[in-house]
């Protein structure tokens, strides 16, 4: 035994070597169970606070962009609007109905910090569970799909955006409804690979791609890219399809977060389903 | 020495801030991310006991690893580059530097020695770094192009900004 503890005493520097780095891969490997290690994390209140201070100063610079897109949007809504009231108008009768509550509500919240450089891209947030942030609500921006919260600090909230390859996210082709799950390819901020289209219905470039609904994250036919490329895999019965984002992760800077009133109700019922 | 304390408490701020706040926004192809906090790590003293450097490095790390939402990745590159660094400096520099317990910049180790150092040290930090981020030999290609690029950043901003810190 005491020649143990002097082995370990004079090789004190090798055994600490050994035991930090013990220390990291365990942290790295914890990453995989998704939710993380809780501090190493940036939703923790100190670096919330210094995103936020830093993303302050940054706003100045991109205010003309933001005020752009936020006027598009209000174009595009005010159209919605316009096609809503000239169907009231044409159907009076239809009277909104009290049982049928929506089940999605809208939160907006600002990026205070944002990558898309890594292999696993993270998202944060400047709203935390003191605004009714959950973790396993979408993230949406004016353009399209930004992400999935992960995480939650009273003040702010982390998540996975879509340039994160752990994320998967239930897409479907707008003209003809075939679904399939969207995942990053890795390499690029503005592309994403559409797996699990069968190879005999028929696409185009320039398709259309949106959230299929099927997740209860998300609602359905909201916005995420076009399609640029396909072709078939030799022996596969699926297309290899690469979708453009439409959602620009590098200028990101306002989204809303997406909460389903009905989300816990629709998991339980499913979770039924598993032992049949 | 305690005047070296503040300094170096100072720094460890500086390169964290540094990091996170400006160069991790380098948004450029996804192929470049320079990380140059290590710098910290190759500037502290020669003589700094074993394990204040492990335990600085590993600090070092984790507080990149926390902005970056990357647990353990940059702690363990920073602790890998700590355990070298010995050895690292006896290959650049003479025995008598080493024991004169001088910091190894630019004017105690020559600017030729000084780039050796900073080279190795860099390329040996972002290898560990960028395949403990891709966790895989998946993209093999991939990752080699995105070290090597990123390297090359990272050593043009650490050399630049020494040679203008000591350029009399």
């Amino acid at each position: 035994m005491r020649s143990l503890f002097r082995f370990l005493l004079r090789n004190y520097f090798v055994m600490m070597f050994l035991a930090l780095e013990a220390i990291s891969f365990s942290l790295m490997v914890s990453l995989n169970n998704y939710q993380r290690v809780a501090f190493v994390n940036s939703s923790n209140d100190l670096v919330g606070t210094l995103y936020e201070r830093f993303s302050h100063l940054d706003d100045y610079f991109s205010l003309s962009r933001t005020n752009a897109r936020l006027a598009a949007e209000n174009a595009s809504l005010r159209k919605q609007l316009q096609f809503r009231i000239m169907n009231q108008e044409k159907y009076p009768v239809n009277r909104p109905d009290t049982v049928e509550a929506p089940a999605y509500y809208f939160a907006s919240a600002k990026v205070i910090s944002n990558s898309v450089n890594k292999q696993f891209n993270y998202i944060t947030l400047n709203k935390g569970s003191r605004h009714g942030i959950k973790p396993d609500m979408g993230i949406i921006s004016a353009d399209g799909v930004v992400g999935v919260i992960t995480n939650v600090s009273p003040n702010y909230s982390t998540g996975l955006s879509i340039l994160n390859k752990r994320l998967s996210i239930p897409a479907k082709i707008n003209k003809n409804n075939y679904f399939g799950a969207l995942v990053w390819d890795g390499n690029h901020s503005n592309t994403a690979d559409l797996k699990e289209i069968p190879f005999h219905i028929i696409v185009n470039v320039g398709d259309t791609v949106v959230t299929s609904g099927y997740s209860s994250i998300f609602p359905e036919g909201i916005m995420i890219g076009t399609i640029s490329k396909f072709d078939v895999e030799t022996g596969t019965n699926f297309y290899n399809i690469k979708v453009d984002l439409s959602t620009n992760f590098r200028t990101l800077k306002y989204v809303e977060v997406v909460k389903n009133t009905k989300q816990a109700e629709l998991k339980k019922l499913e979770t039924n389903n598993v032992g049949e | 020495m305690i005047k070296d304390f503040g300094k170096y408490v100072i720094m460890f701020f500086v390169l964290v801030l540094v990091q996170v706040l400006i160069l991790n926004n380098i948004q450029f192809s996804g192929l470049v991310n320079p990380y140059i906090y290590i710098l910290f790590i190759l500037l502290l003293p020669f003589t700094i006991p074993g394990y204040f450097l492990l335990g600085l490095s590993f600090i070092l790390g984790i507080s990149i690893d926390i902005f970056n939402n990357t647990p353990g990745i940059h702690a363990g590159a920073s602790v890998l580059l700590g355990f070298l660094r010995p050895a690292i400096a006896q290959l650049v520099s003479s025995r008598e530097l080493i024991e004169k317990g001088t910091s190894p910049n630019m004017t105690q180790l020559g600017s030729a020695n000084f780039i050796k150092y900073t080279v190795i040290s860099v390329l040996i930090h972002h290898l560990f770094l960028f395949f403990a981020e891709a966790f895989s030999f998946g993209d093999f290609f991939e990752t080699l192009l995105r070290w090597i690029l990123s390297s090359v950043f990272s050593i043009i901003i650490i050399l630049g900004s020494q040679f203008i810190v000591f350029k009399n």
